[in-house]
């Protein structure tokens, strides 16, 4: 009955992905030449798909491995410059002819799995040793590697701080390259939403099977899970390295959806949206140990980033508060304070969505909120 | 005595010290397949070290631990789960956020052979270890009269019914030889007459070996077949629960004399 | 030779200058287990309060160091508003991980609170002469004097501190709180004030390199603390966190590091090399130089 029931699942969300998909897809070509669909929308969209990647992949070690690394926006860039330069490498060896060319899916592809390997075999190299550490050292390692990172891609003579920002090469990256314009994106949207999809589906299968199991036991009591048996220090090295693919993927994505790349977007301290804190930021919102909640959170934080920058309301604001939002990563700073102090679990917790159990779940969830409002009442009347 | 089969867990010269101070020195033991032991000593005697040592926790700074005739130097604690050594802890050390169940499963995961493709690919692989896994980890809580909670999360469970699932938990790992650390602290009689049975239920579906610390001296007598008493990190005696309570050194360790 | 001998002087100054600072992590650290990541943005605060102060310690006739007694009683101020407000709540009801994170959301808000007020605003403001200019001359080698009040000062506060934690009554309490908390509250020690003091005297600290940094670099921007915070914290780790002599230690070692990459391979690669050498000490010996291996209790 259970294996039913599960089979059930799968086919449910099978169907209604699909389903969504092919909608996405008709109202794609009924729309894509109009204005603010092409010029807002699809590009949000772009954008939210690479933060929930980015979130998700970083919830696997913060939430379900309680790991703290700082680095994650070291993989990204990591990702980024590898499907920029090799897309471009292909480009100058004219195996695809412009955007339209069949070969350039090939390559696309390509891009997006080699900057996912290459993200993660170095998280290899940061992670075999500085997860033999406990807790706080890989914070400080892996913020310092962030750095190094930037570090060295702008001291790498092919892709440096001018190499893909500046000039020729800039140029046809834009062009020819990964870099969509806004045609493309439309163009390609189907390709963004189905990566961003199928890496959500294999993080979520990889917590629920024996690795998640494994991490979760590791953040909850190290020492019992190696009695357990569980090989601590593979599963820590094994999850940060799948972490890493991810957001080397997310990296590629974000390559796709800009023109020009430049190391500072990715640096620690950059004010901009995409350092490894607001990455942070988007984890605890959502809830440490709930991927559903780093989807959701990435989107709000996306939201909040966008009506800060662009909204209309901000400039009708008194010149004292409207101060404040030009300093977005305060606001961040503050959600993350005013996060941690009165909701530490997030707005899911733990939380999983699921089609299947959403009816059982909200009614459950009314009835536990019915049955603690009358034990508190009951408590007045007792008092 | 059944001195001619081989001990399943024996340590020859065993030994730690803290920078200058010995805490367990020249401790020696030999269990036999299907034996129940117990290690008692007064407080801050040395017998959670001991525990710690015999589960590689701590790197013993002298002597050897010998599983089933292989020693067992140098190796990880989880290398030591793997040789089949299980163990519970003092103060009670379960995954807390995870659920009952999800709690002995993930003592599973060593044996579990299915790879990083078939978990997020589901392959039919995948689904056949985890149809075994979760049958074995219901037959482990219905043992340990825990099946009724099996979803709820651990942290949620009383205090007794949370020692019963360490226990549950270590016979998960499939070991020959389990390691007790004071199983029935702070347990109301009810619950300790409860966990023995458990215990004795263990032994004759297992036929494994165990080797107990226990403070409660009733609940050892009672129990195990043969004694060993340590006191400041040092054998002082051994032999069955009789000639241990006869026994001078004893008496005076306890009373302090 | 005249080269190494520069690189040596400049190293030992960075070096005292990341000591200083790591002194205030490695006894945050060692009281609370707790990297307090805003503690680098504390020097950001004693630079603004100096450079606020300066000009009204000179129109009243002292030497503009003087202003750096105002900004250590600003930075304690704000050490310990920071542990009252943000950490102490979170060490109640969280985990080491949701402390940490608000360690960093705490760096992040003071850098960009420091943006958002109008009088300091995103751009770098210059700071006024602080220590006499010029210097000694050995051979061909200069000794500014900058640099010697640097050493000078750097290895008074850390003599001080250390007599501090060993002989006196309430640097006896820290030591005790972070050995044992529960302990230490048995023994009648006031477990929380002992704490909030600790705060005290390690944001004090980092208005002192506020000092030393703005003598030799004069410019105060608001996100000077995190590199330098960041660079401090590697020092207290490698020297062995929580223990005193090893951020020193741990200090001069970095500042030594920095200098050499940066005269003998290159300036851009100094802070990879920072990092690669923290690496490399934390495999070989976990615990820091000076560190020793304590597991975790079973």
């Amino acid at each position: 009955m259970k294996k039913n029931k599960t089979a059930r699942g799968y086919f449910l969300n099978t169907a209604v992905i699909v389903l969504l998909f092919t909608a996405f897809q008709i109202l794609t070509a009924a729309k894509g030449s109009q204005g603010a669909f092409k010029l807002v929308l699809v590009p949000s969209i772009w954008q939210c798909c690479y933060l929930m990647v980015l979130a998700a992949s970083l919830n696997l070690v913060l939430g379900f491995m309680g790991q703290l690394s700082l680095g994650h926006c070291g993989f990204m860039a990591i990702g980024a410059y590898t499907a920029a330069l090799l897309s471009l490498a292909c480009e100058r060896a004219e195996w695809f002819d412009g955007k339209n060319d069949p070969r350039f899916l090939a390559v696309l592809i390509i891009s997006v799995l080699a900057a996912g390997l290459l993200a993660a075999l170095f998280s290899l190299l940061v992670g075999i040793p500085a997860l033999r550490l406990k807790g706080d050292y890989l914070a400080i390692i892996t913020l310092g590697f962030g750095m190094i990172i930037i570090n060295i891609i702008n001291n790498l003579p092919f892709c440096g701080q001018d190499g893909l920002a500046l000039g020729s090469a800039g140029a046809s990256l834009y062009k020819n390259g990964l870099g969509f314009g806004s045609k493309a994106k439309v163009q390609f949207l189907w390709f963004a939403l189905a990566v961003t999809i199928l890496s959500l589906t294999l993080l979520f299968m990889f917590v629920r099977s024996k690795y998640g199991r494994a991490i979760k036991a590791i953040r909850d009591d190290e020492i019992a899970a190696s009695a357990s048996g569980i090989n601590t220090s593979k599963y820590k090295v094994l999850t940060f390295a799948y972490s890493a693919f991810f957001a080397g993927i997310a990296g590629a994505l974000y390559a796709c959806t800009n023109a020009t790349l430049s190391t500072s977007s990715f640096a620690f301290t950059n004010g901009g949206i995409l350092n490894s804190t607001f990455v942070v930021v988007m984890v605890v919102l959502g809830g440490m140990g709930s991927l559903t909640g780093s989807a959701v959170a990435a989107v709000i934080m996306f939201l909040v980033n966008y009506e800060i920058k662009n909204g209309q309301w901000v400039s009708l604001l008194p010149a004292s508060l409207s101060g404040i939002f030009e300093y977005p990563m305060l606001v961040y700073a503050l959600v993350l304070i005013i996060v941690i102090l009165f909701r530490p679990k997030g707005i899911f917790g733990t939380y999983e969505f699921s089609l299947q159990n959403l009816i059982p779940d909200i009614r459950n969830a009314i009835k536990r909120h019915r049955a603690a409002k009358a034990e508190k009442e009951e408590a007045k009347a007792n008092a | 005595m059944p001195e001619q089969k081989m001990p399943v867990l024996e340590t020859r010269k065993l030994g730690i010290s803290f920078g200058g101070l010995k805490a367990v020195s020249d401790f020696n033991i030999k269990i036999f397949p299907g034996e129940l032991v117990g290690l008692i000593g007064p407080n801050g005697a040395g017998k959670t070290s001991v525990f710690n040592l015999l589960t590689g926790v701590y790197p013993p700074t002298e002597g050897t631990v010998i599983l089933d005739g292989k020693p067992l130097n140098g190796k990880k604690t989880y290398q030591f789960v793997e040789a089949g050594v299980a163990r519970t802890f003092q103060n009670i050390r379960l995954f807390k956020q995870m659920s009952v169940i999800e709690n002995v499963k993930a003592a599973c995961t060593k044996d579990i052979e299915y790879g990083l493709f078939a978990a997020t690919f589901r392959t039919p692989k995948f689904w056949k270890a985890e149809k075994a896994v979760t049958e074995k980890a219901m037959r482990l809580l219905e043992i340990c009269g825990l099946a009724d909670v099996s979803e709820l999360p651990a942290a949620s469970l009383p205090y007794g019914r949370q020692r019963k699932l360490e226990i549950a938990r270590a016979l998960a790992t499939d070991m020959k030889i389990l390691l007790l650390d004071e199983p029935a602290a702070g347990m109301n009689p009810t619950e300790t007459a409860e966990l023995l049975a458990c215990i004795q239920t263990i032994r004759e579906q297992f036929g494994i070996a165990i080797l107990l610390i226990e403070h409660d001296m009733s609940l050892v007598m009672n129990i195990c077949e043969r004694i060993q008493v340590i006191d400041y990190g040092q054998t002082i005696a051994s032999g069955t629960p009789s000639e241990i309570a006869a026994n001078k050194r004893v008496i005076a360790a306890y009373l302090g004399e | 030779m005249n080269t190494f001998f520069q690189t040596l002087i400049v190293g030992l100054r960075l070096g005292s200058i990341y000591a200083l600072v790591a002194l205030g992590y490695t006894m945050v650290y060692g009281i609370i287990r707790l990297i307090n990541f805003a503690h680098g943005d504390f020097i950001m605060v004693g630079g603004y309060t100096m450079i606020f102060v300066i000009p009204v310690v000179l129109r009243l006739g002292l030497p503009a160091w003087a202003a750096v007694l105002a900004a250590i009683v600003v930075c304690a101020l704000v050490g310990m508003g920071t542990e009252l407000v943000a950490y102490r709540p979170v060490r109640k009801k969280g985990t080491n991980m949701t402390a940490l994170i608000t360690a960093i959301a705490m760096s992040l808000f003071l850098e960009n609170l420091a943006q958002a007020i109008p009088a300091i605003g995103p751009n770098p403001k210059v700071a006024s002469q602080i220590f006499k200019a010029g210097g000694i001359h050995i051979g061909t080698v200069t000794m500014e004097y900058t640099t010697i009040i640097t050493l000078v000062i750097s290895a008074v506060v850390m003599i001080v501190l250390f007599t501090f934690t060993q002989k006196t009554r309430l640097g006896r309490a820290m030591r005790c709180v972070s050995e044992d908390k529960a302990a230490a509250t048995l023994m009648g020690i006031n477990v929380n004030s002992t704490i909030l003091l600790t705060f005290g005297i390690g944001s004090g600290l980092a208005a002192v390199a506020a000092l030393m940094y703005m003598a030799q670099y004069p410019k105060v921007y608001t996100t000077m603390g995190a590199l330098l915070g960041l660079k401090a914290f590697v020092s207290a780790v490698l020297g062995g966190i929580g223990i005193i002599p090893g951020a020193v230690l741990g200090g001069i070692v970095i500042g030594l590091v920095e200098s050499f990459t940066t005269a003998y391979i290159s300036s851009s690669m100094a802070d990879t090399f920072v990092f690669l050498i923290l690496i490399i000490v934390l495999i070989l010996k976990p615990a820091g130089i000076m560190g020793k291996n304590i597991g975790e209790k079973v």
